[in-house]
Formats: structure tokens, sequence, C-alpha cells
């Protein structure tokens, strides 16, 4: 085991084994690295040939007037917009897919009903669905029912796309949960609903933090169903937003790299401290998704 | 009050509450689209005409199967979907077990792994964008200084070098999924079934194909099957990139449903190519589950 584990790369050594890991780092890091560094330089630098690949003076122009407001430039402030927008969006979907996901997995781990797997098999077989043709109906109800262009028609499609997901994940987590222990305290006289809100619930804490940061992180990055269903500022995602630089004629570099940063943070870094349980999650959902 | 105890003591009728909101939404969000989208497909709907939407029987697949400009679509859908499953299957496999071995610093780049994955699908698009541009790209300035090409060149001008440019976006982003779920598999390895063979004294080839990659098989199939259905839907990289172009050249098959339903605004016709993509993928998820249910996973 140990021969095999260390010396994976058996021509190599260990010499060449870092030289590989190295090279994978650079090549993970290096794009989205140049996109920092755009996000932070001058037009001047950006646009000089020869290429200066480190800016000579640091910019921040844009991230502060994303952040802080600004009077001079309407993209950013509409990118304000955006990232508020993405974010009311993300975060509803996230709280009420925990909720329902949590209600309809305690329902198909611990319940019995006559067409349970029928029913559980289509709710997973939507996953398999191409969006588009879900959209195209969505749209012209939405439009019928004067709901395009609004934050709760986007809410609810993304939930849609998501609970699958999250009703899979959290099953899996609660067939990990001991039933003995339900068990004893059905016999102490506790209900279905004190058993779940009391021990299930409690013991499936990893399993809930998973589900949400999933949850989060697709909401937030999905951009198909805001493209289609919004297009006025009122409702457009920032992910929606930045799609607008690449369409438009002379574009301004540096505020679409640093657009594109800002639109990456929270799902980086949510992914990058909860790694372990995006990994769990990933497994979970890949085997049986 | 005993009637209401037992109603919610039955299972049943507990079942039907808890599950109501989620089968509200994935019902009414997804499959009554799929019903009318179905209705859809028959009709000659199109926003730009009123009164139409009449029922027009499979004239809206015959349509499509008689047009080329489908079945070019279908066929670059294929290129991108091989090209793409195949260097992620393959890189994916490599760099897991390359993250398998103990080296220092393993934890840091496991976890840097996973970037690519987080990024919003649009930001991966505009970086590569940018990252290819023709006036500004590094890479032309990187090509350039290292004296490999003469002057700048306009990657994305040419309908062949622009397919390749959406593949390699799709590679960057999609590999680290098959990369951290092999790395999973292999780690629930038993680690005996290696001991006992190094035991009897195979060499490291040996084990890798006979033990190794038997082990991972169930893995490899799942990420392939997933792999192919992500690629069939691919839109959002070639909406930021090309928009389908140049020459039409990297017009995959949802971008040219979404063409003709959002652009041309032909709900009918762009219903009926919608669920051609869907059967697509429903074959493949069917037998997906049909293996894996003979693999007994």
């Amino acid at each position: 085991m140990n021969l095999f584990r260390r010396g994976f790369p058996f021509v190599l050594g260990r010499t060449g084994l870092y030289a590989l890991v190295v090279l994978v780092g650079a090549v993970v890091l290096a794009p989205f690295l140049w996109l920092v560094i755009s996000s932070i330089s001058y037009r001047v630098d950006l646009t000089s040939v020869p290429l200066k690949f480190l800016p000579s003076s640091v910019n921040l122009e844009n991230y502060s007037q994303i952040f802080l407001g600004s009077q001079t430039s309407s993209i950013n402030a509409d990118l304000a917009i955006g990232l508020f927008n993405s974010f009311v969006i993300a975060a509803s979907v996230t709280v009420f897919c925990l909720m329902a996901g949590s209600f309809a997995a305690y329902v198909f781990s611990r319940l019995k009903f006559r067409g349970q797997n029928v029913v559980f098999s289509l709710i997973l077989i939507t996953q398999y669905l191409p969006l588009i043709v879900l959209i195209i109906p969505l749209y012209i109800v939405m439009a019928r029912i004067g709901m395009l262009n609004s934050l709760p028609a986007l809410i609810v499609a993304d939930a849609a796309f998501v609970l699958p997901l999250i009703i899979w994940l959290m099953r899996g987590f609660f067939e990990s949960v001991p039933r003995d222990l339900e068990e004893m305290a059905r016999i102490d006289g506790s209900s279905r609903f004190g058993t779940f809100f009391r021990i299930i619930l409690p013991l499936s804490t990893p399993g809930l933090a998973a589900s949400g940061i999933f949850a989060f992180i697709i909401a937030w990055n999905e951009f198909f169903s805001a493209l289609i269903l919004s297009s006025t500022l009122k409702s457009k995602t920032i992910s929606v937003l930045i799609s607008e630089f690449s369409s438009k004629v002379g574009i301004d570099y540096v505020a679409m790299a640093s657009a594109g940063v800002v639109a990456s943070l929270p799902p980086v870094i949510l992914a990058l401290i909860f790694q372990k349980y995006i990994v769990q999650g990933l497994t979970a959902g890949a085997v049986k998704g | 009050m005993t009637k209401k105890l037992d109603l919610l003591d039955s299972q049943g009728a507990l079942a039907f509450v808890l599950l109501l909101p989620s089968v509200i939404v994935i019902f009414g969000v997804l499959l009554f689209p799929m019903l009318s989208s179905l209705a859809l497909s028959f009709t000659d709907l199109k926003m730009t005409k009123p009164g139409s939407g009449q029922f027009i029987g499979f004239d809206n697949f015959v349509a499509a199967l008689v047009n080329p400009l489908f079945w070019a679509s279908l066929g670059r859908t294929g290129i991108f979907t091989v090209a793409t499953v195949l260097f992620e299957m393959t890189l994916g496999l490599a760099v897991a077990l390359l993250l398998n071995a103990k080296f220092k610093g393993r934890a840091f780049v496991r976890g840097l792994i996973i970037l690519p994955w987080a990024l919003p699908y649009v930001v991966n698009g505009v970086m590569w964008k940018w990252i290819f541009d023709a006036n500004y790209g590094v890479l032309n300035a990187i090509l350039s200084q290292l004296g490999l090409i003469q002057e700048y060149q306009i990657w994305l001008g040419d309908p062949s070098s622009a397919m390749a440019i959406v593949i390699a976006a799709n590679i960057w982003k999609e590999t680290p999924v098959a990369i951290l779920l092999l790395l999973a598999a292999l780690q629930a390895m038993p680690k005996d079934m290696i001991e006992a063979a190094s035991i009897d004294g195979a060499n490291r080839w040996k084990i890798f194909t006979k033990i190794v990659l038997p082990f991972l098989k169930p893995m490899i199939v799942t990420l392939i099957v997933i792999k192919v259905i992500w690629a069939l839907k691919e839109f959002d990289l070639i909406y930021i990139i090309t928009k389908g172009g140049p020459a039409s050249g990297t017009n995959l098959f949802s971008y040219y449903i979404y063409q003709n339903t959002f652009q041309y605004l032909n709900f009918g016709y762009g219903a009926a190519l919608a669920y051609i993509l869907t059967i697509l993928a429903l074959l493949m998820s069917f037998g997906y589950m049909k293996a894996m249910k003979g693999d007994q996973l």
C-alpha cells in the first residue's frame, strides 16, 4: 500500500511528483489569478503591448464603486443591484429548499405510503431534464400572469431546479441517523414531529449545512433562468449583468474583471471553507443523482 | 378528536402534508411545463404571429429532421461532448491518482481544485474570453513575448479554434468534479486489496489495471453519464464566449434551441427541439440506471 501510495508516478519519482502537482495548481489558479490582476489594474497597463503582467499601480476604483456606491459609474451602481438580487434569490432558494427538502427527505427516509417509489423517481428524474425544455412554457406562464422581471419568479424557478438534489442529499443524511434513538424517544411518548425536530434534524446538522451550501452556490451561479425570465434591472442577477459586458462594444475590461471577481467571491469562499461538505454532497448527488 | 389523531397517525396523510411544498414546486415548475412543452411542440406558435398556435401534428419534428442546421448543431454537440468528456475523464483520473499520493501541501492543492467548480458559469466564460482576447488577451501577450507567434492572433475568429476554446473552457471548469469524486472513491478503497496484491507480487501497473480501475468503474460510469448530459445541455459558455459563432462554428444544440425560441420567437419549433434534447438526455439516464442496477451499485 505504501509503495503504491508513495510512488504513484512510478516512473517519475518525488521530483516529478512535485513538478506535476505544481503544474496542476498553476493550471487551476492562473486563469482566475489573471482575472483578479486585471480587476486591480489600470486600463493603460492592461492594454499596453508588450503587456505588463503586473500593474504598475493598483486600481481599486471599481471595487469601491460597487460596494460604496457611485455617482459616476452607472455600470457599477447596477452591479450593486445585481449583487443584491442574486443574494436575495440564492438565500430564499436555500431557506426554502432546506425546509421543504428536509420534510420531503423525512418522508422518503422514514414513512411508507403507496406510490412512494414512483413519486421519488419522478422527483429524481427531473434532474436530468434540460432547463430549456422547462423554460419555454415557464416563460409563457410567467408572462401571462405578469411575473416576468420579478424576483419571486426566479426564486420559484431556481428552487424547483435545486430542490430534487437537496431532497436526495438530505435523505442520504437522514438514512445515516440511527433509528433506535428515534424508537426510544417514540416509546417515551415523543411524537413524530418531536423526534424529527429533536433527534433527526440536530443529528443531521452537517447534512443541513452541506445541502444549504450546495443550494446557495447553485442558485447564485444559475444564469439561464435569469437570462430568460428577467430583462429589467429590477430583477437582473449579477450573472446576467456580467453577461452584458461580453456583448458590449468597447468594453471596460477592468470593470468587467472586477465584476467577475466580486460575483465569484461568495461561491468560491463558501466552497473553499466548506470543501469537505461539497465533496460529500457531490459524491452523494452523483452516485444516484 | 380521535378521528384527527387517526388521520395524523396514518403515514399516508402525514407524508402528504410533508411532501406538499416540494410537490407543488417541483411538479408545478418542472412537470407541468414538461407537459405544456409537449403540447407546444405540436403547435405552430410564433410570438410574432397573432393567431398562431394551431395544432400541426408532427410538423415541427419533421421540420427539424429535414433541416441541415439542426443536424449541423447536433453534430457540433457530438464533437463537443466527446471531446470534453474524454479529456475530463482522462485528466480527472490522472490528477486524482496524483493527488492520492502523499506529498507536502496535499490538503492545500486539493482545496484549490474546487475553485473552478465554484466559479459562476458566466464568470468562467468572461474570464476565458478575456484571456483569448484578440487585442489585449494575456495568451497573445505570453505567446508573442516568448516568440512563439509573430503577431496577435484572433483566436475566436475561426470556427474550429473557437470550438477548441469553448471546449478548453469547459474542461477547466468541469474536470474538478471528476477529480474530487474519483479522489473520494480512491480513498474509500480498502487498503488490504492492494496489500494482498502486492504481497502476491503484482506490479504497480497490474495493481492499477486489475484492482484500482475495476474498483473505480461504477464512479467512472456515473461521471461519464452525468458529464454527457451536462455537455448536451451546455449553453452558458457558448452564450458568453461566442454567441454560437463565428459562422455558426460553435452553435451547439442548446444554443440552437435558444436562438429559435427566444430570438426568432418560434416557440412551437423551439419546444419540439427542446423535446428532442430531453429525449436524448433521458435515454442516457435510463440506460445508466439500467446499467447501474446490473452492477448493483
